[in-house]
């Protein structure tokens, strides 16, 4: 079993800083694995009958294996990695129960608890404790904002605007960020032990909303003494927790800023989750859930999930600009399936890197929340009656280039929060990185962003030195 | 650049805004909720903000102003006259103003009757097609006026329902729409001391400034 200093070790060779998980791009080199690894497939081989509508599971996937993933075939040499497993207790970072006796009642009707809540904590709370600031992260972010990561060794994934000086300066506010309930980087999530059983969740870990999510940082809000936050940020996954909070504790939220997200999840990008689930699913070494269990990982599975929603955090001008069609490390084409092109073997990357730092079944567990996201279908219908009158001050941003989360859903967002007659500013940065934008070096963003604070800050009567 | 800041950007105190906005920003209440649709660089909205500490929030077309507005701080939304009023609530403000925009909406009519029925008091101006001026280069030059107020060719301006202060009076008259006040202004936006609506009015404003509200 590899702790988690093995594993950065393991890692620290690798170049992306992958948040959402989704690299910046720009700073990509393309990586060395095919080379490290090549990929030994002799011919396609295309599983014979899939089941359409079950878990492409447990039983007899075997023949996928050959054709799935090759490329990240070194990581069948640990076969039973489980870094999250041991390391997440031991992960720097604060902790907060939410006990038993008072469990979490999610909108599943189960109640749940006791539940760890992983945090991270930056800056100081002032005396009248105004000036907290939430941040939610995405999908396979964590709460470690502006600090290494303890798997990959990397910095925080949203240094950029998180530290002293910075635009969510921590020498003026004081940011928290928990990693969500499900997750798999301290906060209990499905790969914990259940009390009930002595096993770890497994599948037998409830089904999660992204209201749940937000019920749990309440608790780790009041815990920490603060009644109404300056403000709540996030983008995609953390943007629908901005909105859950804004829509179940108005008055706790002063300023919002929703970013590259969505009041409800998409049909195409419902359809992404689910390929990204069975490929978990079809998996052989994910036994029906239970491969803590078995002494498996289901590697490949959750490394194919991670390559098809990678593609969807870029867009097709970001990946034509860094690596067109571009052979990887050869000149001609191999006529074969091994990674010609520079854009296989990124993707592969990303897909082996990512099963060290994350769960697959927290990768379930969580893109179902989102899935079952729909503040409309919440409230009757009506969008503009999850904001009805709210003082909150909204801030909502998308990109130009986004195509997972588009300009047309903050655009009906904003409609509704007119409605609603709230207060709300809405910009579309023009840029050509997609969905990952959010987190990468974006001038005009950051220009709003902090337009955008400093005035709420007037508003909220805040005082900086 | 290095060195202080000039005192615009510091935020405070506020530079003079243009004149035509100062008479607009004249009219407004202290402390009420104000829209200003087709809000540019958010001049009038900041000077309201913080002179007159009014909830101001904006909308404007082109995405670079709302950016700009966005990042001074102020309350701002990418939008079009013509087709996101109709989302606001009814009565939601105080005052919604249309200060030079009217004219260039694809359905006036429409903008208008969302106007006085999103707020109380709605303020709009346009400039005046009627004024003299225009009169004589229509009917002696013989092709479409380029004034101080109207700067652009035929072909190329944003100007796509132009009219003149009594075109407008009988507009509001259709639409039951109450004038309150109105006033002419000069080219630079200065009021002119003229009875308004009136002929004289129609034949020497270079631009009309309206306050409507529609009763009930």
């Amino acid at each position: 079993m590899l702790g988690a200093q093995a594993i950065a070790q393991r890692r620290r060779t690798a170049q992306y800083n992958c948040p959402l998980g989704a690299p910046p791009l720009a700073l990509c080199a393309c990586p060395p694995l095919a080379r490290a690894s090549p990929w030994r497939s002799k011919r396609l081989n295309p599983p014979a009958a899939w089941p359409m509508f079950r878990p492409l599971c447990s039983r007899k996937p075997a023949r996928l294996a050959p054709l799935a993933l090759s490329g990240i075939a070194p990581l069948t040499a640990h076969p039973t990695l489980t870094p999250l497993d041991s390391a997440a207790a031991s992960f720097p970072g604060k902790r907060f129960v939410i006990p038993a006796s008072d469990p979490l009642r999610l909108d599943s009707g189960i109640e749940l608890g006791p539940v760890t809540v992983a945090y991270q904590t930056y800056g100081t709370l002032n005396a009248d404790k105004s000036n907290g600031i939430l941040v939610c992260h995405a999908l396979t972010g964590d709460h470690f904002v502006a600090d290494r990561h303890p798997v990959t060794g990397k910095p925080g994934w949203w240094e950029a605007i998180v530290g002293p000086g910075k635009l969510l300066d921590t020498d003026r506010y004081f940011i928290v960020c928990a990693n969500v309930l499900g997750g798999c980087m301290g906060t209990t999530g499905p790969k914990d032990m259940d009390p009930a059983t002595g096993q770890p969740y497994g599948l037998a870990f409830p089904v999660i909303t992204i209201g749940d999510m937000v019920k749990a940082q309440a608790r780790l809000i009041d815990h920490l003494g603060i009644g109404k936050l300056f403000c709540v940020i996030g983008g995609s996954m953390g943007g629908m927790q901005v909105l859950e909070w804004c829509s179940a504790y108005p008055e706790r939220v002063f300023a919002a800023v929703p970013v590259a997200t969505s009041y409800r999840h998409s049909a195409q990008n419902i359809a992404f989750h689910e390929v990204g689930r069975q490929a978990i699913m079809a998996d052989p070494q994910w036994n029906g859930g239970a491969y803590q269990a078995a002494g498996t990982q289901p590697q490949r599975g959750l490394a194919v999930a991670r390559m098809a929603a990678h593609i969807t955090y870029l867009s097709e001008t970001a990946l034509h600009r860094k690596f067109g069609r571009k052979l990887q490390d050869r000149a001609q084409l191999s006529y074969g399936f091994d990674a010609d092109f520079q854009v296989e073997s990124y993707l592969r990357h990303q897909g082996s890197t990512f099963v060290d730092r994350f769960d697959a079944n927290s990768y379930l567990y969580i893109t179902r929340a989102m899935d079952y996201f729909d503040l409309q279908a919440e409230h009757g219908g009506s969008l503009a009656a999850a904001f009805e009158g709210t003082k909150t001050r909204f801030c909502v941003v998308s990109f130009t280039s986004d195509w997972l989360f588009p300009t047309s859903e903050s655009r009906a967002l904003v409609h509704a929060l007119n409605a609603a007659a709230a207060n709300v500013s809405f910009v579309e940065i023009v840029s050509d990185k997609g969905h990952d934008a959010f987190l990468l070096d974006e001038p005009e963003f950051h220009a709003v962003l902090g337009g955008f604070l400093n005035g709420a800050a007037e508003h909220r009567g805040l005082k900086f030195k | 650049m290095t060195g202080p800041l000039p005192l615009a950007a510091q935020g405070r105190p506020r530079a003079s805004i243009r004149v035509d906005l100062q008479a607009i920003a004249e009219m407004i209440e202290p402390g009420s909720r104000v829209l200003d649709i087709g809000c540019g660089d958010g001049a009038l909205l900041d000077y309201l903000a913080h002179e007159k500490n009014v909830d101001a929030r904006g909308i404007e077309i082109s995405q670079a102003g709302v950016n700009a507005c966005v990042a001074q701080g102020l309350s701002v939304v990418q939008g079009d006259a013509d087709t996101d009023l109709k989302d606001y609530p009814t009565r939601g403000f105080d005052y919604a103003i249309l200060s030079q925009t009217l004219q260039a909406t694809w359905d006036p009519k429409a903008v208008l009757e969302h106007l006085v029925r999103i707020s109380r008091r709605a303020i709009v101006s346009f400039p005046n097609f009627g004024v003299w001026h225009v009169r004589l280069r229509l009917l002696f030059g013989g092709k479409m006026p380029v004034t101080g107020t109207l700067t652009s060719a035929w072909y190329e301006t944003p100007n796509i329902h132009l009219c003149t202060l009594d075109d407008f009076v009988d507009l509001c008259r259709a639409l039951d729409v109450t004038i309150e006040q109105a006033m002419v202004l000069d080219s630079v936006g200065r009021p002119k001391g003229l009875q308004a609506p009136g002929r004289l009015a129609n034949l020497l404003g270079e631009q009309g400034l309206f306050v409507l509200t529609r009763g009930g």
